[in-house]
């Protein structure tokens, strides 16, 4: 074999073979670091139900309880509010919450979204980029967030203070919005005194 | 030891600086880069920018590295640390708002540099890899001023922080499981902040060091242009040295250094009597520590950022998905790139530019400023019609310049550099 003649062909093959296995080998050490960025296992303990009793909630008022490390809303709402619920459904976006994510029951229940209409349960996550939007619940009354004319035709919801998104009393979203989505209801339970426990959807489960 | 003759041409001294330029390029690389680096004797005011941009640079890698001294990188700690280095540190007050000054200083410069290349043509070939290693380093530079405002762990830094990673949770089938892996929890938490951290004090900055020295590469391997958009490499004396250039030190140095008293004299000014320059460079709601359950009752991102978050606002959801909005936004930043490319006019300055690219360049600065203004305020009112009208004249200003560049009038460019001889 003649040591003195190169072989282009040859060189560039094992020229691209080397950078090949190479990188492949920068793949597979990358991939520990990637995957360090990931929920570790004790952010994904943080899981856990929550227990809330909303019995001494009155009509209007509002509770926040922290879940899996979001703000959740606890909702108490009157006749007001719930008598009118289906009168705005040609201006949401979705009002049956055919899009957006719940659990079964809830979007069995249409407009209220809630296993007990008394109560709205559901994630203060705007579904536009994540804001906690804020309660606007009286209806008509157009000036209850500062700064914002929320209209005379206000039907009492959220207003979410990051883009302007527009929600009602259940948590579904105008159409024309930022938010594409009605906000989420996670899965819960509530008992006939609104003891409630979030994150199972039965209590059977959770003995 | 004697003088030898060395590669440019000249002779070496001798003593120490000899005998490490028998080592080391040291005499070489400050004749190239420095002593025998030609630029054009037509600079004006708008050619301080550049070297403005290295001088906050520097001070935000050493006021930084101070401010890692004493700043605590957990969830539990952070807001006490800053309230700690504010209070109780000495001129732990004055290295932090150098700091959080410079952040505000670092775009100021930057946005003036770049209209600066909107003005003179300054990307035109063969500087297009020079603009593009500039806009690479405008796009890392937003990135780690981003998460700089998050350290602080104020209410405004969680809730910035919240928008933003949720931005890449609107993408398609991958988001969900993105914004997770950004955050390193299923919320903004303890493990984003400290991954933030990471990336704003190490990760980052040492990208940008390296990418400011390519610009300057690529800038002294073309050459600078200047206010007349003229190459004055073509037109070289017997000496071999551009006839309409002049050697960066001492001229420029000179220069850059008055230049560089008068800015420090304002940043002194805005640090001493106006740090937060009004709620504009921190914001108030940053005053209070973050709390997962409270969004500020009007959240916006400091005022660097609010035309593309101006932007972002400005396109509703359709389709079920808010992705529009974001892709608009990425939009705006990766067009910067092709302007080299989308830029048809004979001529680079806009000098010898028709009334066209004057009137188009002056709609854009002007729809960029009130995009800015519409981002720092409530998405109500007038303010959402205003966005969604700029964003289209901002868009229009490169999409539309291809032609508009061909069809405009242009006057007779020099043969020479103009101004005083």
């Amino acid at each position: 074999m003649n040591d003195q003649v190169v072989d282009p062909g040859r060189r560039r093959l094992l020229t691209i073979a080397t950078a090949g296995i190479g990188a492949v080998g920068v793949a597979f050490a990358a991939a520990p670091f990637i995957a360090s960025w990931e929920p570790s296992a004790r952010a994904k303990a943080l899981g856990a139900p929550v227990d809330v009793d909303a019995s001494k909630l009155e009509v209007g008022q509002m509770l926040k309880v922290v879940w899996r490390g979001q703000p959740v809303y606890v909702v108490r709402r009157g006749p007001a509010v719930l008598t009118d619920i289906a009168a705005h459904d040609s201006q949401l976006a979705d009002p049956q919450s055919l899009d957006s994510v719940q659990p079964e029951y809830i979007k069995a229940s249409g407009d209220v979204r809630a296993r007990n209409p008394d109560y709205w349960i559901g994630l203060a996550v705007c579904t536009h980029l994540g804001c906690s939007p804020l309660g606007a619940f009286e209806p008509h009354n157009a000036s209850q967030v500062a700064g914002v004319d929320l209209g005379a035709s206000w039907p009492g919801g959220f207003y979410c203070p990051c883009h302007g998104s527009r929600y009602d009393i259940s948590g579904r979203v105008f159409k024309g919005q930022p938010a594409p989505k009605n906000l989420t209801v996670p899965s819960y339970t509530i008992s006939a005194d609104a003891k409630i426990t979030i994150g199972v959807d039965d209590v059977a489960k959770t003995a | 030891m004697a003088a030898a003759p060395d590669s440019v041409g000249g002779t070496s001294p001798g003593g120490f600086i000899g005998w490490i330029d028998q080592r080391f390029p040291l005499t070489k690389l400050w004749r190239e880069q420095v002593s025998e680096y030609y630029a054009p004797k037509n600079f004006n005011f708008w050619y301080y920018f550049g070297v403005l941009s290295i001088v906050v640079l520097v001070n935000q890698l050493v006021t930084g590295i101070f401010l890692t001294m004493n700043y605590k990188p957990s969830a539990a700690e952070a807001f006490g640390s800053v309230e700690y280095i504010m209070r109780d540190l000495d001129w732990g007050w004055l290295i932090r708002y150098m700091h959080s000054t410079g952040a505000s200083a670092f775009f100021i410069v930057v946005y003036l540099h770049m209209f600066r290349a909107l003005l003179y043509g300054s990307y035109r070939k063969p500087r297009e890899l020079l603009w593009i290693f500039g806009c690479i380093i405008y796009l890392l530079l937003m990135a780690e001023a981003f998460m700089g405002y998050v350290l602080p762990w104020g209410n405004m830094s969680f809730w910035g922080a919240q928008v933003i990673t949720s931005l890449f949770g609107s993408l398609p089938i991958i988001g969900g499981s993105l914004v997770e892996w950004i955050r390193g929890d299923f919320v903004i938490a303890d493990a984003t902040l400290n991954r933030f951290f990471a990336l704003h004090v190490a990760a980052l900055p040492l990208a940008l060091v390296f990418l400011v020295m390519a610009h300057l590469m690529a800038l002294h391997e073309v050459g600078s242009n200047n206010p007349d958009g003229i190459e004055i490499k073509k037109l070289k004396g017997p000496d071999g040295h551009p006839l309409d250039g002049i050697p960066f030190h001492p001229y420029y140095t000179v220069k850059d250094l008055a230049g560089i008293a008068a800015f420090l004299a304002l940043f002194a000014a805005v640090i001493f009597f106006a740090p937060t320059f009004f709620g504009v460079f921190l914001e108030e709601a940053n005053f209070e520590p973050a709390n997962p359950l409270q969004t500020p009752p009007h959240i916006a991102p400091v005022w660097y950022f609010t035309p593309f978050y101006a932007m972002l606002r400005a396109v509703p959801s359709f389709a079920g998905t808010q992705v529009w909005g974001v892709l608009v936004m990425g939009a705006a930043i990766v067009v910067l790139f092709f302007l080299p490319w989308l830029d048809r006019s004979p001529v680079k300055s806009i000098r010898y530019k028709g009334p066209i690219y004057k009137i188009a360049l002056a709609i854009f600065s002007v729809s960029f400023v009130i995009l800015g203004v519409c981002g720092l305020k409530p998405p109500s009112g007038i303010y959402p019609l205003l966005a969604k009208i700029c964003t289209g004249l901002y868009f229009a200003f490169f999409l539309l310049m291809p032609w508009y560049t061909k069809i405009d009038s242009v006057k007779p460019v020099p043969e020479r550099v103009t101004g005083h001889a």
